[in-house]
């Protein structure tokens, strides 16, 4: 009876080894990759987030539908995606990060909305050996931290609004005068430091440099400041203060040659403003009527990768039934670059895909992308180009966003803002 | 002309920091409660006007009616659950029934309305006196603002509930011995207190953004408010209002406008340590 016993463990024994052998010889299974984020669903950021957020979601549609990503050893990996809701809060970025990493272990990141948070959260990818591609994070500073697994999608904020200086020069070449106020966050600073320093340089004389607190409603104190020659008023932050500044300047009849404002004016939704809007200048990522194509890429000897404007466009319009912004875009494209990484490294290790991104030099639905490999500024996008739109009113009287500069990619020639009837 | 310009401007809005201070006051001189729960109040009471204006079309002035109403059950709804136990304790224990009323407002407003802005979309224009232009929405916020502090004034003054609430302000020991029936005089000056600061949160609403975390910043000026005016004294709690938004307007047109709390905040200490008592002199 023990014999039996015995000769029957031992069968069982042998087959268990045969079923692990049998597994082990399968061919591999596609892998999941973890992209991991955080969403500012709620809070200040949320318009802007919740964009971004959406065209992330496309391209994971999109790419897994297309059987995701080969990789050398010939099996393909797809994607699937973890986040949380940072509440646009910076206390929680890093927080959440580590635990995206550790406990829901991701295996790439894309940074929050906003440079604030995405500063916070490329210490902690850094830390832990993650790569991440920011979108939504303009700021020069957080690439000349020594950080070697951040790349950026955006243009930084240092040529971020230096075109209004050319517009204004454009519409007046009289003008002198030019006033910014901005919002205290580190975007929003970082921007302006640039517009004023290209500003000065161009002969402009800057009657009025000052920040305000994130969050602040009220902007009669500022545009009461404001001489009546100001020029051209520029500057802003984020979308929810910089369309109240917008709605502001419009109600107490503020009507320079140029305003321009970061962020808000390339919304969609900062069309309901209605007058307020007309005649304000935004400069954008990107813009559904851009005219980077496939084309544009051979003329430039440039690779051409993923889809078309059109293409981006529809899909879009079809899934969110609206418009993408230039924050939609960005989210879109921080996975698609993820995408061609791992497809040219044949790989999802880090350091392979860290080598395929500083190599990257492409173009895509969202423009020319190119990073900095330099050890100063490692990460910097130095591809990109921004694009300068403003809201005018067609015949019929409805408000129409415009691409007005660089000239080679308008749609209008550029206004000056209508003065008050 | 700027300077006339931001004055007029931080006046206007002063009327409104004065209304919402003027609630503060009432509650702190009738029952010596520090109501902590102002700020998430006046929120609920932006939120309340931007409902009735988003889903019912009601002209956000007309809604300040029933706003004003809300607020009042809403006062007393919160003193009967949390205020009344406490108000013979010491102050501390009104302090923390009153901050956890903070709290819960603010949890459930943040799970309700999350916390991205809201907007009331109504545009009355703009108002040109000469070169000063005004927008309409602020002048109608003031109007609005002294029409409400009028009409608490005829009923604190020339009805007996009001004269009932300034006999327990005065001494409540006293006002028992007459036969007034302290508690639910208690109940409507909390009542009233918080319909003022939920009408002021629907007087912001017309022309600022909001979220549930908005009526913070105004507690606190209506704080400063009421001790420049008096603690517990209506009429000083609006002065100090037109007081403060007048320093909002003046102080940006020779510093930065970052400077305005430090100044606020430098003299709210000030006045506590030279006349604690406020500029008309506080309850004692």
């Amino acid at each position: 009876m023990k014999g039996k016993v015995t000769v029957m463990a031992a069968l069982v024994a042998v087959f268990c080894l045969f079923m692990v052998g049998a597994v082990q010889a399968q061919a591999p299974a596609a892998k999941n990759v973890v992209i991991g984020f955080t969403a500012s669903q709620t809070g200040k950021l949320n318009v802007e987030g919740m964009r971004q957020i959406n065209g992330l979601n496309l391209w994971m549609e999109r790419v897994n539908a297309a059987g995701g990503v080969k990789l050398a050893d010939g099996s393909a990996v797809k994607f699937s995606s973890k986040f949380y809701d940072d509440e646009s809060n910076k206390g929680r970025v890093q927080e959440l990060y580590t635990k995206l990493i550790n406990d829901d272990k991701a295996n790439f990141l894309v940074s929050p909305y906003s440079s604030g948070l995405t500063d916070a959260a490329a210490v902690i990818a850094q830390q832990n050996n993650r790569i991440m591609i920011t979108a939504g994070a303009a700021s020069d500073s957080t690439y000349k931290k020594g950080f070697t697994l951040v790349f950026q999608t955006y243009t930084p904020a240092s040529r971020y609004l230096t075109g209004a200086v050319d517009i204004l020069a454009k519409l007046n070449p009289k003008a002198k005068k030019i006033a910014i106020v901005h919002e205290k966050d580190k975007f929003s600073t970082d921007v302006v430091n640039d517009l004023k320093k290209y500003a000065e340089g161009k002969g402009y004389q800057i009657v009025l440099f000052e920040g305000y607190d994130p969050g602040t409603t009220d902007f009669a104190p500022f545009i009461n400041k404001f001489p009546a020659d100001v020029d051209a008023i520029m500057g802003g932050g984020h979308f929810a203060d910089t369309s109240t500044f917008a709605k502001q300047l419009h109600e107490k009849g503020i009507k320079p040659t140029v305003v321009a404002l970061l962020v808000a004016p390339p919304e969609p939704k900062f069309a309901e403003l209605g007058e307020a809007a007309v005649g304000i200048i935004g400069a954008s990522q990107w813009e559904p009527a851009a005219k980077y194509a496939p084309e544009v890429a051979k003329a430039k000897n440039l690779e051409w990768f993923g889809p078309t404007v059109a293409e981006f466009v529809e899909a879009y319009k079809k899934k969110y039934n609206e418009e993408p912004s230039y924050h939609s875009a960005g989210g879109f494209v921080a996975g698609l670059l993820i995408e061609k990484a791992i497809a040219t490294a044949g790989s999802i290790d880090t350091e392979k895909v860290k080598a395929a991104l500083d190599a990257m030099d492409i173009m895509t639905f969202y423009g020319h992308i190119k990073f900095d490999t330099s050890p100063a500024a490692h990460g910097l996008q130095v591809g990109h180009d921004m694009i300068y739109i403003q809201w005018q009113k067609d015949p019929k009287g409805a408000l129409v966003k415009e691409v007005v500069w660089p000239e080679e990619a308008k749609t209008k020639d550029v206004i000056p803002m209508p003065k008050k009837k | 002309m700027q300077l006339l310009s931001s004055l007029i401007d931080g006046i206007l809005i002063g009327f409104v920091y004065g209304v919402a201070a003027v609630g503060l006051t009432l509650i702190w001189g009738v029952m010596s409660v520090i109501n902590l729960s102002h700020g998430p109040v006046m929120a609920l009471g932006m939120f309340s006007t931007y409902l009735l204006f988003a889903n019912l079309g009601v002209n956000p002035y007309l809604a300040l009616i029933g706003v004003a109403v809300f607020g009042l059950v809403l006062g007393l709804v919160i003193y009967t659950v949390a205020v009344h136990r406490v108000i013979s304790a010491p102050h501390l224990s009104s302090l923390l029934a009153t901050f956890a009323v903070n709290m819960i407002i603010i949890g459930i407003g943040t799970a309700v309305f999350s916390t991205s802005p809201h907007n009331i979309d109504f545009s009355l224009g703009s108002i040109s006196l000469g070169p000063i232009i005004l927008p309409a929405t602020r002048l109608l916020a003031a109007v609005a603002a002294i029409l409400f502090t009028a009409l608490l004034y005829i009923f604190l003054y020339f009805t007996r509930p009001g004269k009932a609430i300034r006999a327990v302000a005065n001494n409540r020991t006293a006002a028992e011995l007459m036969g007034i029936p302290s508690a639910q005089v208690l109940a409507l000056s909390f009542g009233i207190g918080t319909a003022l600061a939920c009408v002021a949160g629907g007087l912001i609403a017309t022309f600022f953004p909001f979220t549930i975390l908005s009526g913070g910043p105004y507690e606190l000026k209506s704080f400063v408010i009421c001790v420049l005016g008096g603690l517990g004294n209506p009429l000083g709690a609006l002065l100090g209002g037109l007081l403060l938004g007048g320093l909002e307007g003046l102080i940006p047109t020779v510093m930065p406008v970052s400077w305005v709390p430090v100044l606020e905040f430098g003299l709210f200490i000030l006045v506590l340590l030279v006349k604690p008592s406020g500029l008309l002199g506080a309850k004692s």
